[in-house]
Order: C-alpha cells, then sequence, then structure tokens
C-alpha cells in the first residue's frame, strides 16, 4: 500500500491505516474509525465542500439561483455481488446510478452522499479501490461526493459491502420531463443495447461456468441527457431501465401516460453475447437489468435530431428508436416479433429466474 | 446469433405459415370447428408465446397447451415435502431456478429461504454433487424433477456419488414420465386432440418408439419437434399433410438431435437407478398410474425419501380451480373462473399459473394481442 499515491490532501486528519482488513474497531467512533474515514474515503472523495468535515455539508451553487430552478433530490442502495465485476463494481453503479436518477428528470446532477456499511472482514484494499472508483465516476458525472458515513457490522450481517448514495441536483426553469406528457406517436429511443450489466452480473458469479466478454454498460448518463435537451428540447421524458430492465420501464411509461408502446422485436439492440446467456439460462433480455441504459420517447419531428445528437457521444453511439407511442391498447407494451405476431410485455413478476430445461 | 437465426428466419416462416393456411383449408376445419392441436412440452408452450405464432395461424387451428411444464405439474404436497427437508439442520438443499416459486400448502422454497433455511440454485445435480464434496459436513439434497430430459443427469449424479462413495449426497426424485401421460389424455371422455407436436428434448433420450401406440390404438399423428419457431411451424405442416393424406404416424422433424433409437446410455443410466412408481399424483390431471418414478432400493442410501421423513402428504387441488380441463384441451385459459382474478402469477391457485411454461402464466403474461381480445370477449359474455 506504501506505493500507492497519495492524493489526499494536507487537511486529512485521520493516519494512514495500518491493517489489511476492517474489524468492528472501525465501526466504534474512535480513531480506528477517523483513520477508515479519512484514509479510504475521503483521501480518495477529496473536493473543497468534503473538506471542513462538519457533520453536514454546506453547498452552494450559481444554478439554484435561478427564478423558477427546481432541486431534484434521489436515493438509493446497492447491494450488488460479487463487488467488482467486468466493466465496474459497486462504486461505480452507486455512482452512476443516483447520477441517472437526477438525469433522466432533467436535473443537473451536482452533489452526492455516500454511505457504505461494511461487513467485518471486508479488506481494506477491496475498500480503496471502490473508494477510487466513485470517485472516477464522479468525475466523469462532474459531481463531487460532499458527505457520507460508515458503518461496520459482524460478519454474516452484510455481504461484503452495502453502498447507498443520495443525490441533490437542479433543474434549470422551464424543463419538464415527465411520463405523463407522453403522446400517441412518439418515437421511443434507447441508447444503447440492452441486458449488459444484467449478463456480465450473471456471468460473474462464476456458478455456472459461463465464458463471456460481456462487460456492465455501467456508465453516468448526464452528457448524454444535456445533448438530447438541446437537440430536441421537447423530449417528453426519459427512464433509466435499470431493475426490471426495459420492459418495466416501458410499462412504467404506458402507464403514466395512458398510452400504449408498440416497439419491434428487430429494431432492439442486443449483443450476440447476451442473447446466447439467456438463451442458455431461459431469461428475457428485456428483463435483465441495465446501468447505463435509458429509454426516452421524443416528438417524432425530433427523433431523428435526438439520435444524431445522442450518437455523437460514446453512451450513445449505438442509439436506436425502437418503437412508438400508440392510441392502442393504453396501458399496455405490445412487442412486434420478427414473424409480425404481437406479444404483450408485462411487469417483471417476482425475480426472473432461470426455466428447467 | 449462430446456430439460432436460422431457425427464426421471417422468410421462410411466412411461407410455412401460407402452406400451413393452404392445408388447413384442405382438412375442412373452421374457427367453429377448428383442428386441436397439442403441443407436450412446455418448451413449446414457451416458443409459441415468444414469437407470438398462435396468433399468426388460421383460425382453423387451435393450439392446446399440454401437461409437459414439470414444475407446473408438481402437487403442493412434493413442495411441502421439499420445504421440510431444506428446514431439517444441517441440510443445503438444491435444485432448478423455476421449482423454487411453487407454492405448497406452507409457502414455497423461495420463502423458506427468506426464513433461514439454506436452499440453493444449481444448474445441473452435478453442482449439487461438488457441494457435497465441499461440504462434507452438510447433507447435500437434490431435488429431480422433470420428464425423462432431465432424469438421466439425475441417475448419472447418483452413479457418480456412488463411484467416488460421496455419503453425504441424495436425490429427492420426483421424475416422471411421459407416456403414461399423454395415455391419461388420450383416455378421457372429452378429449379432442387432432395431433400431437411431440416433446423434443424427451425425444432424445426415449426415441421413437414409444410413442407408437398413439398412432397405432388411437390414430392420432405425432410429430417430434423442435423448439425454435420454424420448428414448429414446420411440424404443425407436417401434421397438417398426415390429416389431409388420412395418415396417422410417428414423424421426426427434430431429426438433426432425435435420433429413432433415443440415447442408449441415457436409457441404461435411468434404468439402473430408477423403477417406476405405481402411480404419481399430477396437480391438476389427478393420479396417474406409472407416471412417476423412484430410486430403486440398491440406492437407498442416495435417497432422500428414505433418508428424510418424507410424508408424502396429498393436497388437494382447489375445487374451483380447471386446471385439468385446460390441459387436456376442454377450455381455454381464460375461460377459467379464476383467470385473472383470483389466479394470478403473483398468487397461483393452479398449476398452470406457477411457471413461464404453464400455459395460463404464458396467456397471462404473454398472451398475444388477439388472446387478450378474446379473454375480454369471453369475460362480456359470461357476465
Amino acid at each position: 500500500m506504501k506505493d500507492q499515491p497519495d492524493i489526499s490532501t494536507p487537511r486529512r486528519r485521520g493516519g494512514k491505516l495500518q491493517v489489511k482488513s476492517v474489524t468492528l474497531a472501525h465501526g466504534g467512533g474512535g480513531k480506528a474509525m477517523r483513520d477508515l474515514i479519512d484514509d479510504v474515503f475521503v483521501s480518495a472523495f477529496d473536493n473543497p465542500e468534503i473538506g471542513d468535515m462538519e457533520d453536514q455539508a454546506r453547498l452552494m451553487h450559481a444554478a439554484l439561483q435561478e427564478p423558477g430552478a427546481q432541486l431534484a433530490f434521489t436515493t438509493d442502495s446497492f447491494v450488488v455481488s460479487p463487488i467488482e465485476f467486468p466493466g465496474g463494481d459497486i462504486g461505480k453503479i452507486a455512482v452512476c446510478g443516483t447520477v441517472n436518477d437526477l438525469a433522466v428528470g432533467g436535473a443537473i446532477p451536482l452533489w452526492l452522499s455516500a454511505a457504505v456499511i461494511i461487513e467485518e472482514g471486508t479488506e481494506v484494499e477491496l475498500l480503496r479501490r471502490v473508494a477510487r472508483s466513485m470517485r472516477a465516476a464522479a468525475d466523469e458525472a462532474g459531481v463531487h461526493i460532499v458527505t457520507g458515513d460508515t458503518k461496520v457490522v459482524e460478519r454474516g450481517s452484510a455481504d461484503g459491502l452495502f453502498v447507498t448514495t443520495s443525490g441533490v441536483g437542479v433543474i434549470p426553469p422551464g424543463r419538464k420531463l415527465n411520463a405523463g406528457r407522453v403522446r400517441p406517436g412518439d418515437v421511443a429511443i434507447v441508447n444503447g443495447v440492452l441486458g449488459d450489466h444484467g449478463a456480465a452480473i450473471l456471468a460473474a458469479r462464476g456458478d455456472m461456468a459461463l465464458s463471456t466478454e460481456i462487460e456492465s454498460d455501467c456508465a453516468p448518463l448526464n452528457a448524454l441527457m444535456e445533448a438530447v435537451i438541446a437537440a430536441a428540447p421537447d423530449v417528453r421524458c426519459a427512464r433509466d431501465a435499470t431493475r426490471g430492465g426495459l420492459a418495466s420501464a416501458l410499462n412504467e411509461i404506458a402507464e403514466a401516460a395512458d398510452v400504449g408502446v408498440k416497439i419491434d422485436e428487430t429494431a432492439l439492440p442486443l449483443r450476440p453475447e447476451v442473447k446466447g446467456v439467456c438463451e442458455i439460462l431461459g431469461l428475457d433480455p428485456l428483463y435483465l437489468a441495465n446501468e447505463g441504459t435509458l429509454v426516452l420517447f421524443v416528438p417524432s419531428d425530433q427523433a431523428e435530431a435526438a439520435l444524431t445528437a445522442m450518437r455523437a457521444l460514446k453512451v450513445g453511439r449505438n442509439a436506436v428508436a425502437i418503437g412508438r407511442a400508440t392510441d392502442e391498447n393504453p396501458g399496455s407494451v405490445v412487442m412486434t416479433t420478427l414473424f409480425g405476431g404481437g406479444r404483450i410485455i408485462d411487469m417483471l413478476v417476482g425475480e426472473q429466474l432461470p426455466r428447467i430445461c | 446469433m449462430k446456430y439460432a437465426d436460422e431457425f427464426r428466419d421471417p422468410v421462410l416462416a411466412r411461407a410455412l405459415f401460407a402452406r400451413i393456411e393452404e392445408l388447413a383449408a384442405k382438412t375442412g376445419a373452421s374457427r367453429e370447428r377448428p383442428l386441436h392441436f397439442m403441443e407436450v412440452c412446455g418448451g413449446h408452450t414457451h416458443s409459441i408465446f415468444r414469437y407470438g405464432l398462435e396468433e399468426l395461424l388460421p383460425d382453423s387451428i387451435e393450439l392446446v397447451h399440454g401437461p409437459g411444464c414439470p414444475v407446473c405439474v408438481l402437487p403442493m404436497g412434493i413442495v411441502d415435502d421439499c420445504v421440510s427437508i431444506a428446514r431439517t439442520p444441517g441440510v443445503i438443499f438444491t435444485t432448478y431456478g423455476d421449482a423454487m416459486r411453487v407454492p405448497g400448502s406452507d409457502g414455497s422454497l423461495l420463502a423458506a429461504k427468506s426464513e433461514g433455511a439454506d436452499v440453493r440454485m444449481v444448474y445441473s445435480p452435478l453442482d449439487a454433487l461438488e457441494l457435497a464434496r465441499r461440504n462434507p459436513g452438510r447433507e447435500v439434497v437434490f431435488f429431480g424433477l422433470g420428464f425423462e430430459t432431465t432424469m438421466p443427469s439425475s441417475a448419472f449424479t447418483v452413479l457418480e456419488a456412488e463411484a467416488e462413495e460421496i455419503g453425504n449426497f441424495s436425490l429427492f426424485c420426483n421424475h416422471i414420465t411421459i407416456i403414461p401421460t399423454i395415455k391419461a389424455i388420450l383416455d378421457s371422455p372429452d378429449m379432442r386432440i387432432d395431433g400431437f407436436i411431440g416433446p423434443g428434448h424427451v425425444s432424445m433420450v426415449i426415441g421413437q418408439a414409444p410413442y407408437r401406440f398413439i398412432a397405432e390404438r388411437y390414430r392420432r399423428p405425432l410429430v417430434v419437434a423442435g423448439f425454435e419457431p420454424l420448428d414448429i411451424l414446420q411440424t404443425i405442416v407436417m401434421l397438417l399433410e398426415q390429416i389431409v393424406e388420412g395418415r396417422a404416424e410417428i414423424e421426426n422433424q427434430y431429426s438433426r438431435v432425435v435420433p429413432e433409437g433415443g440415447n442408449a446410455n441415457a436409457l441404461a443410466a435411468i434404468s439402473k437407478v430408477f423403477e417406476l412408481r405405481e402411480f404419481f399424483e399430477w396437480r391438476g390431471l389427478g393420479s396417474l398410474d406409472h407416471s412417476g418414478v423412484r430410486m430403486r432400493p440398491e440406492y437407498a442410501r442416495f435417497d432422500a425419501e428414505v433418508k428424510f421423513d418424507t410424508r408424502n402428504r396429498r393436497i388437494a387441488d382447489p375445487k374451483s380451480c380447471q386446471c385439468g380441463e385446460v390441459l387436456k384441451g376442454v377450455i381455454k385459459p381464460w375461460e377459467c373462473k379464476l383467470f385473472g382474478e383470483v389466479c394470478t402469477p403473483e398468487n397461483p391457485v393452479g398449476a398452470l399459473m406457477v411457471s413461464s411454461e404453464g400455459s395460463c402464466s404464458a396467456y397471462y403474461q404473454y398472451a398475444g394481442v388477439r388472446a387478450r381480445a378474446l379473454r375480454a370477449e369471453a369475460r362480456i359474455t359470461a357476465s
């Protein structure tokens, strides 16, 4: 650990953590805890707002002064297993997930909190990697992690590491992204391939010896949303297609707007590897989780502009229109299959379990 | 995707649909008096719904979704036995994913897991055996279920446990066998099946000879079918050709996988380890003679039924549940009084709502647009 570049500033008050793994003492409120917080987290997150180490972050931003600006606030907990997986780790999804929850509402994400629950015995080096990864994702998204908390629980009371992030952002005056605004004729667009995160996690769990190269799609999408809003100012709404996949996101929108949504199976962007994993395990990629995929609805005359703007960015280079809102079957999502048959895509019931044969 | 997309080609599918249309017209069937084809296997049901095939077929052909979803036909009493084994201290209870959600009278295996039982999902009984090797101090039980498709892997696992003397592994054997089930459907007085889309994976193990009685004694055609949409459409063409030509034969559409005589090694392992039970209780169909297998006494030390006190309780299906009629093609899922109101995938009352391969659940979740319209129509007529 000595050859580790020290990225902290002289403000650090705790000492260097000397142990290999976390013990209950690191949650005890004393020096060991201060060492853990300062050496692992504060030094990685390092930013002007976190430095004062008061019990709260104190925040100022010009965008908040604008008349009509709205504050956006969201929170999410992350419990992924394994903690590190191809394409990311729990820290990266904790930052991206919260940033994306703000961004799909049209908010400019500004500040995040991070609370971690650590199982006794977790390696300090793993925590360092996760903290650095949170910082890297925060830098990519242009946000600061300004406050946080750590708790240590006994072995068996948590699965390694749980992370909760909350986020604050500002919605500039005039932006009204809302699922209820979707109208028949609007075009549904996704920014990239579906199901990569879900498939990467399944493969990384290793209990079925699948050797694949699939990486999680985990990425912040706020720059993409800004590009869309600039190119297609009347974008109706966007949803982050995380748990429950694209199917759940589309159902929520169909229900909120009381429109039908018709998607085309042949238009769905899927990697052959993800299709393969789904074939083998009997899963449906429409229900697999994504961490860097959103679906948005735009008026049809702005669809091309939105697609062009999205494709100019790395996280949007595979952007494609997948269907439309219709006045048929309000509240339902219908997919036109390869053969032209219709299939109703319902919300996921319970958990997706592999089929027996 | 290689080796799959070839069997999903929309252009070829259109040619097959046209051929089906043409042949169906020659049979004289109509919307009022349609031909009923049963797909026995849940894998076929799943493909039919996934690709929306049903609503693209002419009105004169109705597909009846048969009993081939092994999860759906599990009786509550067996799920209760599983839960009771799983709750035994020291036990690691393993099974296939979708068996974990089947409700017993005292909850599912998923519920038992949430209450602290060590229940784990595996993809093969060999994974369960590996768990037994790695946990010599624990008893690892594998809940084996399914037709002849999954039976060989259970049998080979028991033989491997025997060869390696792994004493802490046992099989809770609830495998079922396809032939008596088809026979029960053919013998039922309200039967109205005109032909069978035969199970592909089962046939890969048992071959085609066991089906001959269907053609010879009952004069019904059966075509062993693959699971891709083009396989199923070609099978329907082959069934229609037989009907038009007045034949009733056993044919094989899935010859790229299914050999005439089945798999001799798999059959040998099955008969070495398993023997027929006198009867087996099915959800929805009741008790069927010789429709299940148990472990032979020579393998008693790997038999969870011997190691644990399984009570084999019989819990009757709810009276209002019409799964039996749906299975035999007498009524459509949405014609059942419970469908979609009392009985839903979240809270299944009957067997067929349990797994995504069950026809009621498939209708509820995946139903084609036409099926939803018919369901609405049926509701209006009924009220």
